[in-house]
């Protein structure tokens, strides 16, 4: 359970108490009563939750938990039942999918979509945003894009090379392995510049040594000020980089905290963690939230 | 056998107006399915109502050739957005569906007898092209050498047709190499994917499919054009599916494709037509009556296409490679 690649264990989230749908000092991305169900199955019903501005927030639970979900539905990838939720203060409700990674929300998704019969440098170019020659007529002023061309190849080579995959660029995505397509889209999806990126299960599949320097650049992106919303099954990952964790189970957020916060939450451990992550003991819990079992 | 009077034929169907017309209408619909991934069925739908566009205009209500061409573009685009608006959001079938249901309604309604003061209704139209031949700059005569040769007229609409072939492809070429052909493949391959990095992929599919039919509607103008007279009945849906055989043969995704594809096929077509032909007058084949050949041939150049598919799957020019890549 290191803390070595959050450096300075700086506490980001000071004065926050860790009780489910506490409110942050400086919310980015605030969601209110959303609520998605499949058939009977409700899938996602989060009350309210609140993601801090240029942190790293974890978004755990068991499989079937609603995480995909709750991602599908607040990057306008699927329609909510009901609920809001606002971005930088815009409300998003209904906005399609491009638009809301226009706002500045930009996501991968869990089963990589790598654009297979392009090229990995085809991949970056097509996600940096204001392309003059992406507009159909604009497409005939060569000259006019062919700078912006130039400096979105730089930045797509400097990402590339963050990444490990400079040497591949003009090879189809297509031929890549599965871990190397989860870093193109990683790559990519920072390609658009967001302001917020939600990662569903980043390093699934990564070689672990390539995971420790991913990391790294993940907490490079927040300490720029990026936030980052990611989803993930590995504990050391998540112990070790996570400013906040935020717990869903059965579509609820049933816990909210620091990662040592988490750790120690009984209601966690026996919804997800199992025995292996109980080692501070078992302090009596003073959480509000909805409860299980 | 003659068989340089069989390649003689099959070569001047490969280079003649018919095939020039298959090729335009192909390369919208490599616009289409090629770059897009739109699984379009009904392109000889943008040929009915381009080439209407022309015969209606001039035909019935008397107005000048040139925007006879305006109006057959513009009813692709109303085609277009026809199809798209309801389709483009959902999944790709459902084009697929439309289109091919939206094209054959598209010819009953123009063959219909309220609308025969109109259109003609089954009898078509004739005498629109008058002006296109008046403008032929070649003084009458033969043009070519030997078994070659072509007369003033074929080689003005040959001219025309092929000239916009190669406008077409130059465009299409321009198009697909810049950033706005790359979002265009990128839906292709997946339009979530494409969506989440922030591109309208509905807008883009519609200007894929409005492209893709002028092309279409070009080709039916001048199909028409050539023949001087239109008829509903030739906008059957068997047109759509030359278009896709001549598509896939030259190598969907390619630029030059479609016309390879086109040339071929034409080729071939020409090429066992004379050969199934003078078997029977010579009494080598004697269980297929002449009458018969037509379907015959047919059979014949699906088999060639089946055999194709099976041994290089990415058409003439495609790229194996690319082909070969699994997409999901
Ligand atoms: N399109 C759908 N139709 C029906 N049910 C769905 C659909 N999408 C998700 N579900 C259901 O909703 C629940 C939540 O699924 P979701 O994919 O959000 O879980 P998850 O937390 O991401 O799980 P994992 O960790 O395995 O990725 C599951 O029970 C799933 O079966
Ligand atoms: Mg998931």
């Amino acid at each position: 359970m290191s803390s070595d690649v959050n450096g300075a264990t700086v506490d980001r989230m000071a004065g926050v108490d860790p009780l489910p749908g506490v409110a942050k000092p400086d919310p980015i991305l605030v969601v209110d009563g959303v609520r998605r169900s499949f058939g009977g199955l409700t899938a996602v019903d989060v009350e309210h939750l609140e993601v801090q501005r240029g942190t790293i927030t974890a978004l755990i639970g068991p499989n079937g938990a609603g995480k995909s979900t709750l991602f599908n539905l607040l990057t306008g990838f699927d329609r909510v039942d009901s609920g809001t939720w606002t971005f930088q203060g815009k409300q998003l409700n209904g906005l399609g999918g491009h638009r809301i990674a226009r706002e500045g929300m930009v996501r991968t998704f869990q089963l990589t979509k790598a654009l297979t019969r392009l090229t990995v440098m085809e991949n970056m170019l097509l996600a940096a945003p204001g392309q003059t020659g992406e507009r159909i007529l604009g497409s005939f002023l060569r000259p006019q894009w062919r700078k912006q061309e130039e400096a979105n190849r730089a930045r797509a080579e400097q990402l590339l090379e963050r990444f490990k995959l400079l040497a591949k660029k003009d090879e189809m995505a297509g031929s890549l392995s599965g871990g190397q397509r989860k870093l193109l889209e990683m790559a990519r999806a920072l390609m658009v510049n967001p302001t917020m990126i939600m990662l569903d299960e980043p390093m699934a599949g990564v070689n672990p040594a390539l995971v420790q320097s991913l990391l790294e650049h993940i907490t490079a992106l927040r300490d720029e000020g990026m936030t980052v919303l990611f989803v993930e099954h590995d504990m050391d990952v998540i112990m070790g980089i996570s400013d906040w964790i935020v717990v869903l189970s059965e579509g609820k957020v049933i816990a909210e905290g620091r990662p040592s916060d988490i750790r120690a939450d009984q209601r966690v451990i026996d919804a997800y963690l199992g025995s292996g992550y109980e080692e501070s003991g078992r302090e009596p819990q003073t959480d509000t939230g909805e409860s299980h079992e | 056998m003659d068989i340089l009077q069989v390649l003689a034929d099959a070569t001047r169907s490969a280079i003649g107006p018919v095939a020039a017309v298959y090729a335009l209408a192909a390369i919208g619909l490599n616009m289409h399915f090629g770059y897009t991934g739109l699984l379009n069925f009904g392109q000889v739908g943008f040929m009915l109502v381009g080439g209407y566009g022309v015969a209606v205009s001039v035909s019935t209500f008397g107005l000048p050739l040139g925007v006879g061409f305006l109006i057959g573009i513009a009813s692709a685009v109303a085609l277009a957005l026809v199809l798209g608006l309801p389709t483009l959001r959902l999944r790709a079938d459902y084009l697929a569906i439309t289109t091919i249901a939206v094209a054959e309604v598209a010819r009953l309604i123009y063959r219909a007898e309220f609308l025969r003061d109109i259109t003609g209704g089954v009898y078509g139209l004739q005498s629109f092209s008058t002006a296109f031949y008046q403008w032929n700059p070649f003084p009458s005569g033969t043009y070519g050498f030997g078994w070659l040769s072509f007369s003033a007229r074929d080689l003005w609409v040959m001219t025309v047709t092929w000239g916009l072939v190669l406008v077409g492809s130059a465009v299409m070429w321009l198009l697909i190499h810049s950033p706005w052909g790359r979002v265009i493949k990128g839906i292709r391959e997946d339009e979530d994917a494409v969506r989440s990095l922030g591109k309208n992929v509905f807008v883009y599919k519609m200007q894929s499919l409005i492209i893709g039919g002028v092309f279409g509607a070009l080709a039916g103008a001048m199909l028409v054009v050539n023949q001087q007279t239109i008829t509903p009945d030739q906008f059957m849906p068997q047109v759509t599916f030359y278009l896709w055989a001549i598509l896939l043969l030259g190598g969907a995704g390619r630029t030059l494709g479609p016309v390879l594809g086109s040339v071929v096929m034409w080729f071939l077509l020409s090429v066992t037509d004379s050969v199934l032909r003078q078997l029977i007058a010579t009494d080598v084949i004697t269980f297929i009556a002449s009458s018969e050949i037509g379907g015959v041939r047919h059979a014949l150049v699906g088999v060639a296409l089946l055999v194709l598919i099976i041994f290089r799957p990415q058409g003439l020019i495609g790229n194996r490679k690319e082909m070969l890549i699994n997409v999901k």
